[in-house]
């Protein structure tokens, strides 16, 4: 299991093979990489500037993993999440798991990628042309994290 | 003494990232909440009543009904927005 917090951007591909070989027993790796869009509810986005809780986020993250393991039989898994700003069309999280089979992976992963999004200390403020905001949080990331209750 | 800290929105309306406070606690962290909302102004509007605001004490997200203890290390943010 890996948490990474970091600024500097990742090679998903190269990560995820490195999960991959690392487990030879794992019939299945899912994974998620989330990016920067370059438009949000109608606006030109020219940037996002990703702050933390240094400390707490790692152990946000790491606790998340836990409950994900305890959940599901997973080999490993893998979350690295980056920090700072970020233009369009970079990479800001990416979680992947493996397992003996898609199903016990493809849900692991979610459920990672839903309690990240509702309780791992990270807030996005994001550039446009008409300045600069924090963005909200959305009832339905609490909807979809709810759900695995 | 309790070590404070402020996160996104909430830091950038207060002007600042933390503090050291004195503590007469233990107390709970709504105590702690009324005690910084008494400051008035932006205190007051990100403090009271703000049912959107999160807490956590010594890295850990918390109820309003849990226990400050000296020593602690309080953080307070917004609704959080990663992934």
């Amino acid at each position: 299991m890996a948490i990474r917090v970091q600024e500097q951007d990742f090679d998903m591909g190269a990560e995820i093979t490195q999960l991959r070989l690392n487990h030879p027993q794992a019939g299945a790796v899912v994974s998620f990489t989330g990016q920067v869009r370059d438009l949000n509810d109608g606006n030109a986005v020219s940037s996002l500037t990703l702050e933390h809780y240094p400390g707490m986020t790692e152990k946000s993250l790491a606790a998340i993993v836990e409950q994900a393991k305890q959940r599901w039989p997973l080999f490993d898994a893998l979350v690295i999440h980056r920090i700072g700003t970020l233009p369009p069309l970079a990479q800001i999280v990416l979680v992947a798991v493996a397992s003996a089979h898609r199903g016990d992976a493809f849900a692991a992963c979610e459920f990672i990628m839903d309690y990240l999004k509702t309780e791992a200390p990270f807030w996005k403020k994001e550039a446009t042309p008409d300045g600069a905001h924090w963005l909200d949080s959305r009832e339905c990331d609490q909807a979809a994290r709810d759900r695995w209750q | 003494m309790i070590q404070l800290l402020y996160f996104a929105r909430l830091r950038e309306a207060l002007g600042t990232e933390g503090e050291s406070l004195s503590w007469p606690g233990p107390d709970s962290v709504s105590a702690l909440k009324k005690l910084l909302a008494a400051r008035g102004g932006a205190w007051q509007e990100q403090f009271a009543d703000n049912s959107r605001l999160r807490a956590a004490v010594n890295q850990q997200l918390v109820a309003d009904s849990a226990v400050v203890q000296q020593g602690d290390e309080v953080a307070f943010f917004p609704p959080v927005t990663g992934g």
